[in-house]
């Protein structure tokens, strides 16, 4: 099993004739993603690369019966995008687009609370279900599904490429993943931490969990704090940004030291002292688990 | 985007948020002239820097008369401040703002920002202004009064009402603040602004409640709606190898130690420097190529790197997502024959088209160290940075 994708997804992309969308959209499908169309006002009633294109997600939604969407809209119109899946009633939106002004995905949260809708992102590489569905662009070859008998962890970060890290340490270990997460690098963004471990923690083939942080905020620490109360599971974290100096803004808008306990090395202790295992080098999060699941 | 605080002011009025009249100089004679013009008999010297603790560091300074004024700008202009906001190498002064004096009966803290687990905004105040304002939320918590403001909501009055009262303010003071505060909250969310800060606001002696500084901040990715804000950006206060990085789309922050990075994706490339670091080395940058670098921005950003003298060994470290790892390996290479590279360069390629890449850096007669992971790659380059500082 896994969390919220799984071979039975449906997936329509948003943004679709776009170049980064058609190739990702075309990855996915390779991957064994039931792709089954996409979104680009203006194109609607062309066929592209085999699929159908609609003029809006609300169409594509009572055409395709899609029940997730991935979006590859440019920063100044992903908002209104995000905005049009939540209106039509898509339970999972996965944003890829980078960029997106704050106040916009202000609106968004604001959006999404009692709405039918989850979303993951913006700014994150997207969620995979090892060997079932891919929604996202994350190269899809160095996951690896549970092992019949083996443990299987989730794993669920703030970054992209350090996902793709601590994913490839498990497979070398050949330790299965159920699913991975992106929740993004951006300050506001849809499910957070522990959205995503009370998933984990409800799945039953989820062994384990691999929580992967960055400087700025409260999320982990406040993760922390759930896990203690909450994680029967064991979970190792890594929080990156350790060598960062204060002040300055280290690529994601959202990974930046402004005083009080949003330091790497404030993270750690508390996650420590909240039950966690920690990985103080990016390279000890296989080893790590894999004690952890001794 | 940090904007200076004379910026800072001229935005605020047009939200109907009360300043003292005032005007930039940027020698002394113009200081001098500025002055004049003001109706005033006591000025205030203010030097203009993207930094905050600007008073303490002598940045500041009251004139009584226009040789005071002279004097002041003289000592000001040209002096490099450090605040503890500056870093230890501080931030040298190419403007002043002259600004009018007043008789001011109390100074308060206020300010609003983004809560990030709520998403909300965060209006907040304290009748303790002035003063650095992360010292009154260490020492007394309680003397800064919060109210979250839903955006869907926006700004109503009884928000004025609550933190006004909370500051002890009644009356027509109350009202005028009242304003003020609707002002500040409308300029945050219809400019972008992911800050806004200003302490202090004072009330004066004669009923009025105006704002003594100003520092705003704003979100860079909404620039694109507000070419009037991003018209104030002053290069001349970021750093020039940041500022020609991001022309590329590389975000590049320069640290003080010989390792230079180039890696994908931010966390990534934290996670980098950290390990560095647990290996006993020390990261001469923070460099994330991003996801659609080119073999062109993959060579500029070998010659950034390489534009910091202390730089002893390059490691490249690339998990290939959206980014192909041919396409680095490509830009690797013509980085190499252009800039003519002279210190050891350890690279660690790993996911999409990592065999293409790899393949290209094999059959090329660069020197290469090649890492199999992470720490591999981490041990390799601190070693080698070493042999050559030795």
């Amino acid at each position: 099993m896994s969390i919220l994708i799984n071979r039975d997804t449906k997936l329509i992309t948003i943004g679709f004739t776009g170049k980064q969308g058609t190739y990702h959209s075309l990855q996915s499908r390779d991957y064994g993603t039931n792709f089954v169309g996409g979104v680009t006002p203006g194109k609607g009633g062309i066929v592209h690369e085999g699929f159908p294109v609609f003029n809006s997600i609300h169409e594509a939604v009572e055409k395709t019966d899609a029940n997730a969407a991935m979006i590859f809209v440019p920063p100044p119109f992903a908002a209104d995008s995000i905005l049009e899946c939540i209106d039509a009633e898509l339970p999972l939106i996965v944003c890829i687009t980078e960029g997106i002004p704050i106040l916009d995905m202000v609106k968004v949260k604001s959006a999404l609370k009692g709405s039918k809708s989850k979303m993951i992102g913006p700014n994150c590489p997207g969620i995979i279900t090892p060997g079932e569905c891919k929604i996202g662009i994350m190269p899809g070859h160095i996951h690896m599904p549970a092992q019949e008998g083996g443990k299987s962890v989730g794993v669920i970060s703030r970054s992209g490429t350090l996902t793709y890290e601590a994913v490839y340490q498990l497979t070398e270990r050949e330790i299965g993943q159920s699913t991975c997460v992106g929740i993004g690098g951006d300050p506001v963004g849809g499910l957070n931490f522990i959205d995503v471990l009370k998933l984990f923690e409800a799945d039953p083939d989820t062994d384990a969990v691999i929580m992967i942080g960055e400087i700025g905020g409260s999320a982990e620490v406040d993760a922390g704090r759930w896990i203690k109360e909450n994680m029967s599971k064991p979970v190792v974290s890594f929080i990156a940004g350790a060598s960062a100096p204060p002040g300055k803004r280290m690529g994601h808008a959202g990974a930046i030291i402004s005083g009080g306990d949003d330091t790497a090395e404030a993270k750690f202790r508390i996650l420590e002292e909240c039950g966690v295992a920690i990985a103080r080098s990016p390279a000890e999060l296989g080893q790590r688990l894999e004690e952890a699941i001794k | 985007m940090n904007i200076h605080e004379f910026q800072a002011k001229d935005l605020m009025k047009k939200f109907g948020i009360k300043v003292l009249g005032g005007q930039v100089a940027n020698t002394v004679e113009e200081a001098v002239e500025a002055a004049k013009k003001l109706d005033s008999k006591v000025w205030v010297v203010k030097a203009q820097i993207h930094a905050g603790g600007r008073g303490k560091a002598g940045g500041v300074k009251v004139a009584k008369s226009l040789d005071e004024v002279k004097e002041h700008a003289a000592n000001i202009l040209g002096k490099v401040l450090v605040t503890h906001q500056t870093g230890p190498e501080g931030k040298e002064v190419k403007k002043l703002l002259i600004e009018e004096g007043c008789d001011i009966e109390h100074e308060y803290y206020v300010g609003l920002v983004l809560d990030r687990g709520t998403g909300k905004i965060f209006f907040m105040a304290s009748s303790e202004g002035g003063v650095e304002i992360e010292k009154v939320a260490e020492e007394t918590p309680e003397k800064i009064h919060k109210v979250a403001i839903d955006p869907a909501v926006g700004y109503t009055s009884y928000v004025g009402r609550r933190l006004g009262y909370a500051m002890g303010l009644k009356g027509d003071v109350l009202k005028k603040c009242n304003k003020f505060l609707e002002g500040l909250y409308n300029l945050y969310v219809e400019s972008d602004c992911t800050a806004a800060e200003i302490n202090p606001m004072v009330t004066t002696k004669d009923g009025e409640v105006l704002a003594l500084d100003a520092k705003l901040n704003f979100d860079a990715n909404a620039l694109y709606r507000h070419k009037d804000i991003e018209d104030l950006r002053d290069l001349d206060e970021e750093s020039e190898k940041e500022v020609e990085a991001a022309k590329y789309g590389l975000s590049y922050i320069e640290l003080d130690g010989n390792i230079g990075c180039l890696v994908n994706g931010a966390g990534l490339a934290m996670a980098t420097m950290d390990i560095i670091k647990l290996h006993g080395g020390e990261p001469a940058n923070f460099l994330d190529v991003g996801g659609g670098a080119t073999k062109e921005t993959v060579e500029k950003a070998f010659t950034i790197i390489l534009s910091d003298p202390n730089v002893k060994a390059i490691l490249v470290n690339i998990f290939g997502g959206i980014m192909k790892c041919d396409i680095i390996a490509e830009g690797v290479l013509a980085a190499a024959k252009s800039v003519d590279l002279k210190v050891p360069l350890v690279v660690r390629l790993e996911g999409t088209n990592v065999a293409m890449g790899r393949k290209i850096l094999d059959e090329s007669d660069l020197k290469i160290i090649t890492a199999s992971d992470l720490k591999d790659a981490a041990t390799k380059v601190c070693e080698a940075a070493k042999s050559q500082e030795a």
